[in-house]
């Protein structure tokens, strides 16, 4: 096996044997951003049991999400699918009263064809509430995807814009209240004048897609806004019933590398544009994203430069711990690019990034600035490993020694016993990484085995394996 | 269509992969589409285990729907078989996969022709069995797999070992405490003599599996894996089984009892007697029968518990309870409703109630109501005291982090009643405590401190700030807003702003 490491991006389907999470994993984040929300997941014990273990999530008092558990009268079609899902959803209604239902289908509801985007429009209605459907299944999808599901399932049912209506409005609205602040004294008409500089910049509207916890979401929003961008809605909102308008005039733009199918499903279905852009992960991405946004709308930035320049500053104590160290990514999140091209600038080396599917469209701008980010840093291009074999990758990783394994949660004791540091790929996807505010979050999160195991260097007990084993190194 | 939050025993294939993963050099393929191999996390971090875990998922998706697993499913068993040299591979579909219906023993079949390891099917209907039904259910299937090969090919050795010995079944991986109670079984064991013959599954060898009749019994400490397998070997080899749970004073001198008869039964000439170590134990070695005679022990007269659990684990604490300590059990009950009978057999009359579900709301409904003053149950009945404000001690699986702890804390055994004795007597809120709570009303002084530390402040915090602020959650807000107010006064900001608190974030953490 070849570990030669070439110098323009290779890319590889090793179609192996890998592990990752299930794509239903997506409602355990997302029925926290959406509060009205109510998940069903329509599955066996095994997806039920999944959720409430690897995620540990369930058992809180009040969830907003339930398992529509299939026993062995649903599988054999003995009982009827919606007699059954009307009578789950009923309660549902009664117990939480949710302003949508979003029925999470999985890998069994495709085998046994289960008909749920037929039977939702006719139970919404008698239900008088909405319901989405979204095949997260992990037949066709891995781990984040499922948000992708969800969020190209939402936006189906986003309003349309009436842009042109709307934008009358505003602007006779605007010019009415100039007029009138024009009465008032000299200063006010300063003030006034500065207020419509910035109005007649007015960009068609934008709306940002991926669930983000609310905080770091308002932060992008306000970094933006420095910018003088206005975010006119993200999908998904706080509440179900906040769906942002949607319609040929507007500008989308995606936050999560993950979400090729609601961006797909944005431009086609809902005809909007879409801007592809690096995703704003890491100083450096988050910059040439607000730089995409603004250059699409022609507006010229303003101290980002500088901006960009003061997180790099910030992060000066973390970037001497990873300087020159390397870095392999087992595959797990899609997130894997982006974090990768953010280590690299850094100044570390990354031998491999695994990733369980990637779009190339979609991530086309992500791409280009890995490359050019190698490049600049001087730094061979890393091997781009699609359905990674995570028995070969354990292989490879025995002949390069990366400083820094990013894997699954499965794989992270063993490699750690046989002396290789790990950081669990989930922290990413729960923890807050993106926009500028959050870079040090995503240091903090890579430097914390390197920092551990400064502390404990000196034992001399790197070595936990017994040494049979290590020949077997599996 | 059953409205689920959480359940107390997993899918099937969990219960096979744990057996198969519990055998030295035994590897297990999972027929399963993405995802569902999330056991691998399970063992992984729960046992914080070292090696890999033996098991890889040969992963059905779209193409393997559309055209069928084809030479996937050997293929993955051949290449294991290769890379991993096991002496067996089980293999085993999920709820999801087992719907395909594809001939997996055909696969099974065609890849024991090329490989070098024994393949087999797991034999267990994942719509109708638990977890924990499915480990004994694949257990059993694994030790008659070789017990007849062995016999076929004629290397069975019937022959009683020389000395009094026994094999112990049922220790098996993610069990609750299973490594610590087999340490102190290991311990009673030598204590009267007897060799330890086997222990499966954890940590044997299927090779070995062929000497399990070279014991004279069986010892089976838990009802939930290891009962199939003992009936087999009784039925086909005669071989006498022990299946008391020597958990708690008495019943540990039970199944000493029982150990006995079988010893003597078997011993040619001079029969051994165990009371005088039985006797010694309980009064002398064991804390737990003097501790209950203690004038600590007095204050749990009168006291209420309710206890929920598997069976096994929560009859012999209901057992405990009320028979060694004293206290009244106001309901009892398991969620393993497949064993129902026996379990009300165990504990009738030392409790006012039982209750069989696997519903957890229900079991929070009667604790509710009940209002005992400690719960023992699983990590769910703790989650249910947390919210009731009820302290529960937890004694059974299913299990979680907290149950794998690095020190020595057996359930079973002399040194078992200890561990217990201590567990429960923690578990209340007791004696000098309870009344100098009553008189003082508590240590809680949180008031007193928030007091002192908060300030007059000349800050202002804006609408939206103040709506930021509190999105952020309640452990760390304070420490946020004091930053961000220290922040504030450095720069002369008197007006705080949602930019101001991330510029603080910034500025802070730089």
């Amino acid at each position: 096996m070849s570990n030669k490491i070439s110098e323009t991006l290779t890319f590889e389907c090793e179609t192996g044997n890998y592990h990752t999470f299930c794509p239903i994993s997506c409602v355990a984040w997302l029925y926290q951003k959406i509060e009205d929300s109510f998940f069903l997941v329509v599955g066996t014990k095994t997806c039920g049991y999944f959720l409430q273990n690897a995620l540990g999530v369930m058992i809180f008092a009040e969830p907003r999400y339930a398992m529509a558990e299939l026993e062995e009268g649903d599988i054999s079609a003995q009982l009827n699918d919606y007699k059954e899902l009307k009578r789950l959803c009923l309660q549902i209604k009664k117990d939480r009263n949710p302003s949508v239902i979003i029925w999470i289908g999985t890998c069994t509801t495709e085998i046994i064809k289960m008909d749920l985007e037929g039977m939702a429009p006719k139970l919404e209605n008698e239900l008088g509430i909405p319901i989405v459907v979204a095949r997260a299944n992990g037949l066709d999808y891995a781990f984040t995807q499922g948000e992708d599901t969800v969020l190209a399932a939402m936006a189906h049912r986003c309003p349309e814009q009436n842009t042109l209506l709307d934008n009358k409005k505003v602007i006779q609205q605007d010019s009415t209240i100039q007029d009138f602040f024009s009465f008032l004294s000299l200063e006010k008409k300063e003030e006034t004048r500065n207020n419509s500089s910035i109005k007649s910049k007015k960009h068609p509207p934008l709306v940002l897609f991926g669930s983000l916890p609310s905080t770091v979401a308002s932060q992008l929003s306000s970094e933006l806004k420095r910018q003088s961008v206005q975010v006119s809605g993200w999908l998904p909102a706080q509440r179900y019933t906040d769906l942002p308008s949607l319609g040929d005039q507007v500008y989308v733009c995606g936050v999560n590398p993950f979400l090729s199918r609601t961006a797909t499903t944005l431009m086609r279905r809902r005809k909007c544009k879409l801007i592809g852009a690096p995703f704003p992960i890491g100083p450096d991405g988050t910059r040439a994203w607000i730089e995409k946004i603004c250059s699409v709308f022609n507006i010229k930035t303003k101290d980002l430069e500088q901006r960009e320049q003061q997180i790099w500053e910030n992060l000066k104590d973390y970037l001497d711990l990873v300087r020159g160290k390397s870095v392999f990514f087992m595959g797990d999140n899609l997130l894997e690019i982006s974090l990768a091209r953010f280590l690299i600038r850094c100044g570390m080396i990354v031998y491999e990034i695994g990733i369980p599917y990637l779009d190339k469209r979609y991530q086309a701008a992500e791409l280009l600035f890995l490359q050019n980010t190698c490049k600049s840093m001087g730094i061979p291009m890393p091997r781009i490993v699609e359905k990674p074999d995570n028995y070969n990758q354990i292989q490879r990783m025995r002949e390069l020694q990366p400083d820094l394994a990013i894997t699954g949660m499965a794989h992270a004791n063993p490699l750690e016993a046989r002396g290789i540091n790990t950081k669990w790929s989930v922290e990413f996807t729960f923890a807050q990484i993106h926009g500028f505010t959050n870079a040090r979050d995503v240091l903090e999160l890579v430097t914390r085995p390197l920092r551990r195991n400064n502390n404990l260097e000196n034992l001399g007990w790197n070595d936990l394996t017994k040494k049979e084993k290590q020949i077997k190194f599996n | 269509m059953k409205l689920a939050y959480w359940m107390y025993a997993g899918p099937a294939h969990i219960g096979t992969l744990r057996v198969a993963s519990s055998f030295k050099n035994v590897h297990a393929i999972m027929h399963a589409p993405l995802g569902d191999d999330y056991f691998n996390v399970m063992r992984s971090m729960l046992e914080r285990e070292r090696d890999f875990t033996p098991v890889t998922a040969s992963i059905v998706d779209r193409h393997v729907l559309a055209r069928g697993s084809q030479e996937k499913v050997v293929d993955n068993i051949n290449r294991k078989d290769k890379e991993e040299r096991p002496d067996l591979i089980v293999l085993t579909p999920t709820c999801t996969s087992s719907i395909l219906q594809e001939d997996l023993q055909n696969f099974v079949d065609r890849a024991s022709t090329t490989s070098n390891s024994d393949v087999i099917l797991a034999d267990v209907n994942h719509y109708r069995v638990n977890e924990l039904q499915a480990a004994d259910r694949t257990l059993e299937q694994v030790v008659r797999y070789y017990l007849e090969k062995a016999r076929r090919q004629g290397t069975l050795d019937q022959s009683l070992t020389k000395e009094p010995s026994a094999n112990i079944i049922g220790i098996f991986t993610l069990g609750f405490h299973n490594q610590h109670d087999c340490r102190e079984l290991k311990r009673l064991l030598q204590d009267l003599n007897i060799k330890v013959n086997k222990v499966i599954p954890e940590g044997g060898s299927v090779k070995d599996l062929q000497s399990l009749p070279k014991a004279w019994f069986n010892l089976v400490p838990y009802r939930e894996i290891g009962l199939m397998t003992a009936i087999y070997l009784e039925k086909n080899f005669g071989m006498p089984y022990v299946s008391i749970t020597p958990m708690g004073i008495v019943d540990t001198a039970e199944c000493i009892r029982q150990i006995q008869k079988h010893v003597n039964n078997l011993i040619p000439n001079k029969k051994v007697d165990y009371e005088p170590y039985i006797d010694q134990q309980t009064r002398f070695v064991s804390q737990a029968a003097w501790f209950s005679r203690s004038i600590d022990c007095q204050n749990l007269t009168g006291k209420k518990a309710v206890v929920f659990g598997d069976a096994t684990h929560a009859a012999s604490i209901t057992r405990i309870l009320a028979r060694e300590m004293g206290i009244r059990v106001g309901c009892t009950g398991t969620y393993c409703k497949h064993d129902t009978e026996w379990f009300k057999e165990q504990v009738q009359g030392f409790c006012d109630e039982i209750l069989t579900t696997d519903d957890h709301t229900e079991v929070g409904d009667m604790i509710a109501r009940i209002e005992p003053s400690a719960i023992f149950g699983t990590q769910m009945e703790r989650h249910i005291g947390k919210r009731l404000d009820i302290p529960c001690g937890v004694i059974s699986s299913p299990v979680h982090i907290q149950n794998f702890p690095l020190g020595y804390r057996p359930f079973l055994g002399y040194e078992g009643t200890n561990q217990i004795a201590d567990l429960i007597y923690n578990s209340f809120t007791l004696g000098m405590e309870d009344h100098l709570l009553e008189i003082f009303g508590g240590h809680d002084t949180k008031e007193v401190i928030t007091k002192s530390l908060s300030t007059d402040t000349d800050l202002t915090w804006n609408y939206e700030s103040q709506l930021e602020l509190n999105k952020i959650p309640g452990f760390v807000r304070g420490k946020i807003k004091r930053n961000t107010e220290k922040f504030a006064r450095q720069n002369n900001i008197t007006t705080i702003t949602v930019e101001i608190m991330y510029a603080a974030k910034e500025a802070l953490s730089a």
